[in-house]
C-alpha cells in the first residue's frame, strides 16, 4: 500500500528522465541525493548504452529488411512477390501454418483441460515434456523426422510399401512445424487455467450443464485472450520456422519451399532484393504479431485483476 | 538528538502532502505522528529520514542542516512498514549489514561486528534465530530483526513507519509494550508513524496529530485525548458524539432553544458540540433541548449505543449516544441527551 | 472394480468430466509428435557401436563445430546478461521518449523468423553494410566470421534475459534499497549487495535460457557465419551437411550430443526457475 503510494507520488526514477533531472537539480542545492536513483550522468550513460545496444542488435536489423527490400523501388519489390515461386512459397507457408495452428490449438485445449482441471501424479513431468520441443535445436527437430520417415528411416519399409511420401513433402513439413510449435498454445493456457481453478466448472455442472457445454460456455470464455495469444505466437513461429523445415523439405522450388526457405534460395542466388522482399512480408507479420501481442497482454492484465 | 522541522512543504504533483509543517522533537523522547492515511505523516517521516526532500522548509538535527545530507549520511535507523529485510541474507547478516558496509576509518573488525550483532539480537530477544532467513520468520520476529538492524548503526534517531501495521492484533499489543520497554532501556530519540490512536496513546511521550498535511495538535497522550485542540483531533482520537448547535450573542443554541452550555469562546455562527460518549448522560426529555426519539439500540460486546433522532431547525439529525450499564432503552421512546464534558468548535454550515 | 479404484488412487475424485479422454489424447499426441520421434534419434544412435560414436563426435571437424556452437553461445549469453541487465534497468527505472516502443522491440527476436534475421544481420554487418562499413576501417570484420555468429546469437538471446529479469526488477520492493541506504550503504554497495542478489536467480535463468537457445540456433547464424569448416561452422549446420552427404550415422551422433546437452540445460533451467520463484516470492 505504502510502497504503491510512493511510486504513485513519483520518485525521480518513475517520474521521467527530464523531470528526474529537474528533480535532482532541486536536490542539488540541498546537496543530498535520493536513495533510489543514480547521478544524472550515470542515468544518461546507461540509457544511451541500452538504446545503442537495442538499436544495433534489433532496431537496425529490422530497418535493414525493409530498406533492402525497397532498394530498387516498388516495382522490383512487387515483382519479387508475385513471381510464381514466391506465390507458391506463400501458399505453402499459409497451408502449413493453418494445419499446425489448428493441431496445436486442439492439443493445447485438451492438454490444458487434463492438466489444469485434475490432480494426478507426474503432472510437472508432463508439463516439462510438453515444453520439451522448445529446448530442441530446430535442426535436430527436423532430423528426428528424417530418422523416422526418411529413405533410411525406421518406417521406411512401410512407407515405401504403401507409397506414402512424408519427408521432402508436405506431411514432413507440417510434422516438423507442429513439433517446433508444439508447446505454444498449451503453455499459455495451462498456468492460467490452473490459476482459475475448478469452482466455475463445478458450479456449471452442479447446475446441470454437460461437460462439453461447461467447456464451451464457462471455460473457453475465461481463457479466450490467452488462447488467442498462444495462437498468435504459434502462428508466427509456424510461418517463420526455418531449421526444422529446411531439413525435411528437400527444397523443391515451387513445391516444398516455404517462405523462409525461398528467402534462403534467393539469397544464395544473390537475388537480394527479391530475398528481402519476401523477408519483409515475414517481418511485417512479426510486427503485426507484436502489436497484437501488446494489445492482448493489456487485455490479459485487465482480466487478471 | 533534537530534530527541528521548520516550515516544511511538500507537494506531489497537485497533492499537498505537507503544508508548512513545523515541529520540534526533543532529545530522547518517543514521538508518535498520528493521523489518517493521506495526512502526510509518512511523508514527514521520510523527509526526516532523507528518503524524500521537501519543496521548501528546513530540517535540522541538533541545530545542523540535515537536508544537505543524504539518507546514508544522516545516521538514522529506519524501520520500514514491511520490514524490507534482505531475503538473501540470514538474520545475523541482515543486522550486520550496516556495520559491514562501513568503509575506511569507520570499518569495524569482524570480532567487533559479531559482538555487536549478538548483543543486539539478545536485546531484541531473537538471538536463537541468527541463522534463519527472513522467509522462515513470523511477522513479529521480522519486526524484531528490522529493529535490531536499524539499531546496529547506533542511530541518532530511530524512525518507525507503521511498525506494527502488518501484524495481527495480539502480536501488535505484545510488541507495543516491548517497544516501550526497549525505549526506556535505550533512550534513542524515536519517531513513530501510525494511524492507530491506541498505539500512539499507549506508546508515545508526545503525540503529533496530523490531518490534511498540517499538524493539528501536539501534546501528551492525555492532552490530545482530554483536551483536543481542534474538532479534527476530537473526531480522530477516541469516540465522539457530535451535537449540532449555534452560537448567537455569546450563548449556545439548538434551534430556538438556549442550551445553557458554555460556548468556550467560539464566535457567533454554527458550532459543533463534541463530547466523549461516556461524558453524555441520558436524561429526561423535558430537561434538555437535545431530546428525540430512539430509533434503534445496538449492542457490541459490553457497550450499547442508541441512535437518537433530534428534530433540529434544518431537519432531523441522528446522534449516536452511549447507553449506560443497567439502563434499558426501547426504540420509539423519547429521551434527552445532556453533555457533562464537551468541547465547542465552529463548524462549516454544511455539517 | 479394481480398475475404478485404481483410477481413484491415480487422481483425486472430481465432478468435472473428461479426464480420461483428455489425458488419453494428450499422452497419445505427445507420444506421436514428440516422444516417438525423439526416441528415433536414440534408437538410431544405439545402432552405432560405441567406438564409432566416439570416433564421430571426437573427429576434429565435429569437435570444432561443437566448440563453436557452445563457446559462442556462452559468449553471447554472457554479453546478453551484462547488456540485458542494463537494458532491464533502463526500461524499469528510467523514463525516456518512445519507451513503450523500445520495450516492444525487445520481443522482435522472438517473433522475427530466424532466416529473416539472418539475412538482415548479414547485410547490416557486411563490409558494405551500415554497421559493417563503420567497423571495416578498424580492421573488424563481422559478417562471415565467428564474430558474425556471436552477433546473431546475441540477437536471438537478448529477449530471454530481458523478459526473465524485467518482472523481477519491477517487483523489487523499493524499501529494500531505502533500507540499505539508511544503514549507510553507498549506491554502489546497495546495487551490489542488495539489488544484484535479488535479481541474481532471474539473471542466471535468463542466461541459461539464452544459452540453451543459442546452442541449437541455426537459421539466423548460417547466413552470417561464413560456414568455414573448423572456423565458423556450427554444430547444427554440420548435422545438415552430414545429412545432405547421406552420412546419417554422423548426423545422428552429433544430434544426440546436442539433444543431451539440451536436456541437461533444461534440467538446470527448471532448477533455476524454482529457485528464482522462491527468491522472488515477497514474503517467502
Amino acid at each position: 500500500m505504502n510502497a504503491l503510494d510512493h511510486t504513485a507520488h513519483g520518485h525521480g526514477a518513475s517520474e521521467g528522465l527530464p523531470s528526474a533531472l529537474e528533480q535532482s537539480h532541486a536536490y542539488a542545492h540541498h546537496g543530498g541525493r535520493p536513495a533510489r536513483t543514480e547521478p544524472p550522468a550515470v542515468r544518461i550513460a546507461l540509457t544511451v548504452i541500452a538504446l545503442a545496444f537495442i538499436g544495433l542488435f534489433i532496431g537496425l536489423p529490422l530497418i535493414t529488411v525493409f530498406y533492402e527490400a525497397l532498394k530498387r523501388g516498388w516495382a522490383a519489390y512487387v515483382a519479387a512477390l508475385i513471381e510464381p515461386d514466391a506465390l507458391a512459397a506463400i501458399r505453402l507457408t499459409l497451408i502449413v501454418a493453418a494445419i499446425s495452428v489448428v493441431a496445436n490449438l486442439i492439443f493445447g485445449l485438451v492438454a490444458a483441460w487434463a492438466i489444469a482441471k485434475f490432480e494426478f501424479p507426474g503432472k510437472s513431468l508432463l508439463i516439462t515434456l510438453i515444453d520439451l520441443p522448445f529446448s530442441v535445436s530446430p535442426v535436430v527437430a527436423g532430423l528426428i523426422y528424417v530418422l523416422l520417415f526418411g529413405a533410411q528411416g525406421l518406417f521406411a519399409a512401410y512407407l515405401q510399401a504403401w507409397d506414402i511420401k512424408i519427408i521432402f513433402a508436405l506431411p514432413g513439413i507440417v510434422l516438423a512445424t507442429i513439433f517446433v510449435t508444439f508447446p505454444f498454445v498449451a503453455r499459455e493456457l495451462i498456468p492460467l487455467m490452473q490459476e482459475q481453478g475448478t469452482s466455475e466448472e463445478e458450479a456449471a455442472i452442479s447446475l446441470g450443464a454437460s461437460g462439453l457445454s461447461t467447456f464451451f460456455r464457462v471455460t473457453l470464455p475465461n481463457v479466450k485472450w490467452a488462447l488467442l495469444y498462444g495462437v498468435l505466437l504459434c502462428n508466427a513461429r509456424a510461418m517463420g520456422e526455418f531449421g526444422a523445415v529446411s531439413v525435411v523439405s528437400g527444397h523443391v522450388r515451387g513445391l516444398t519451399n516455404t517462405m523462409p526457405l525461398h528467402i534462403e534460395i534467393l539469397y544464395n542466388e544473390y537475388q537480394f532484393v527479391a530475398s528481402f522482399a519476401v523477408a519483409s512480408l515475414l517481418a511485417l507479420l512479426a510486427l503485426v504479431t507484436l502489436i497484437a501481442k501488446t494489445i492482448l497482454e493489456h487485455r490479459l492484465a485487465e482480466e487478471d485483476r | 538528538m533534537t530534530i527541528d522541522v521548520v516550515g516544511v512543504t511538500k507537494r506531489f504533483k497537485t497533492f499537498t502532502a505537507l503544508d508548512h509543517v513545523s515541529l520540534t522533537i526533543r532529545s530522547g523522547e518517543l514521538v508518535a505522528l498520528l493521523g489518517p492515511s493521506g495526512s502526510g505523516k509518512t511523508t514527514l517521516l521520510r523527509i526526516i529520514a532523507g528518503l524524500e526532500w521537501p519543496d521548501t522548509g528546513e530540517v535540522r538535527f541538533d541545530g545542523e542542516d540535515a537536508l544537505s545530507r543524504s539518507v546514508r549520511e544522516r545516521n538514522v535507523g529506519f524501520v520500514f512498514q514491511h520490514y524490507a529485510l534482505f531475503r538473501h541474507m540470514n538474520v545475523f547478516e541482515n543486522v550486520a549489514f550496516g556495520l559491514r558496509v562501513r568503509r575506511g576509518a569507520d570499518k569495524l573488525p569482524e570480532a567487533a561486528i559479531r559482538g555487536k550483532v549478538n548483543e543486539l539480537l539478545s536485546l531484541v530477544q531473537i538471538d536463537w534465530l541468527a541463522e534463519r532467513y527472513p522467509a522462515q520468520l513470523s511477522g513479529g520476529q521480522r519486526q524484531r530483526v528490522a529493529l535490531a538492524r536499524a539499531l546496529a548503526i547506533s542511530p541518532r534517531v530511530l524512525l518507525l513507519d507503521e511498525p506494527f501495521g502488518a501484524l495481527d492484533a495480539k502480536v501488535r499489543k505484545e510488541l507495543r509494550r516491548w517497544l516501550r520497554h526497549l525505549h526506556e532501556e535505550l533512550p534513542v530519540t524515536s519517531v513513530l508513524v501510525t494511524h492507530d490512536q491506541e498505539e500512539a496513546l499507549e506508546l508515545a511521550d508526545r503525540v503529533v496529530v496530523m490531518g490534511h498535511g498540517r499538524i493539528e495538535q501536539v501534546g501528551s497522550p492525555a492532552e490530545v485525548y482530554d483536551d483536543p485542540a481542534t474538532a479534527f483531533v476530537h473526531d480522530f482520537i477516541g469516540e465522539t458524539i457530535a451535537l449540532p448547535g449555534e452560537v448567537r450573542g455569546g450563548a449556545l443554541y439548538f434551534g430556538a432553544h438556549a442550551l445553557g452550555l458554555d460556548p468556550q469562546g467560539v464566535a457567533d455562527g454554527p458550532a459543533r458540540i463534541l463530547a466523549r460518549p461516556h461524558d453524555v448522560d441520558l436524561a429526561d426529555p423535558g430537561s434538555t433541548p437535545f431530546a428525540g426519539k430512539v430509533l434503534a439500540v445496538r449492542t457490541f460486546g459490553p457497550t450499547r449505543r442508541a441512535d437518537v433522532e433530534l428534530a433540529g431547525e434544518t431537519g432531523a439529525v441522528v446522534v449516536e449516544a452511549a447507553v449506560p450499564h443497567g439502563q434499558t432503552l426501547e426504540p420509539g421512546t423519547r429521551v434527552g441527551l445532556l453533555p457533562r464534558r464537551y468541547k465547542v468548535f465552529t463548524s462549516p454550515r454544511a455539517t | 472394480m479394481s480398475l475404478s479404484s485404481s483410477r481413484i488412487a491415480f487422481r483425486q475424485q472430481s465432478v468435472i468430466p473428461g479426464f480420461g479422454l483428455t489425458m488419453g489424447l494428450t499422452l497419445t499426441w505427445l507420444g506421436l509428435i514428440v516422444l516417438l520421434p525423439l526416441s528415433a534419434l536414440f534408437i538410431k544412435t544405439s545402432e552405432l557401436s560405441f567406438e564409432r560414436f566416439i570416433a564421430i563426435v571426437t573427429a576434429a571437424r565435429t569437435l570444432h563445430a561443437l566448440q563453436v556452437s557452445f563457446g559462442l553461445a556462452l559468449a553471447a549469453a554472457l554479453v546478453n546478461v551484462v547488456f540485458g541487465a542494463i537494458v532491464v534497468w533502463v526500461l524499469v527505472r528510467y523514463e525516456f521518449p518512445f519507451k513503450k516502443g523500445v520495450d516492444a522491440l525487445i520481443d522482435i527476436p522472438f517473433a522475427l523468423p530466424t532466416a529473416v534475421a539472418g539475412i538482415a544481420l548479414t547485410a547490416l554487418y557486411a563490409e558494405n553494410g551500415w554497421v559493417g562499413s563503420l567497423l571495416a576501417p578498424l580492421g573488424i570484420q563481422v559478417s562471415f566470421t565467428p564474430l558474425g555468429i556471436l552477433v546473431a546469437l546475441i540477437f536471438i538471446g537478448l529477449p530471454f534475459v530481458v523478459r526473465t529479469v524485467q518482472p523481477v526488477l519491477a517487483d523489487l520492493d523499493q524499501e529494500l534499497e531505502e533500507a540499505a541506504a539508511s544503514l549507510g550503504a553507498t549506491r554502489t554497495q546497495t546495487l551490489i549487495k542488495v539489488v544484484l542478489p535479488s535479481i541474481w536467480p532471474a539473471l542466471l535463468t535468463g542466461f541459461a535460457l539464452a544459452f540453451a537457445r543459442a546452442v541449437g540456433e541455426y537459421g539466423s547464424v548460417i547466413f552470417i557465419a561464413g560456414n568455414l569448416p573448423g572456423v565458423s561452422e556450427i554444430a547444427p549446420l554440420l548435422i545438415v551437411i552430414r545429412l545432405e552427404e547421406f552420412r546419417y550415422a554422423d548426423a545422428t551422433a552429433i544430434a544426440t550430443v546436442m539433444l543431451l546437452a539440451s536436456f541437461a540445460l533444461l534440467l538446470v533451467i527448471n532448477r533455476l526457475q524454482r529457485w528464482a520463484e522462491l527468491r522472488g516470492s515477497r514474503h517467502g
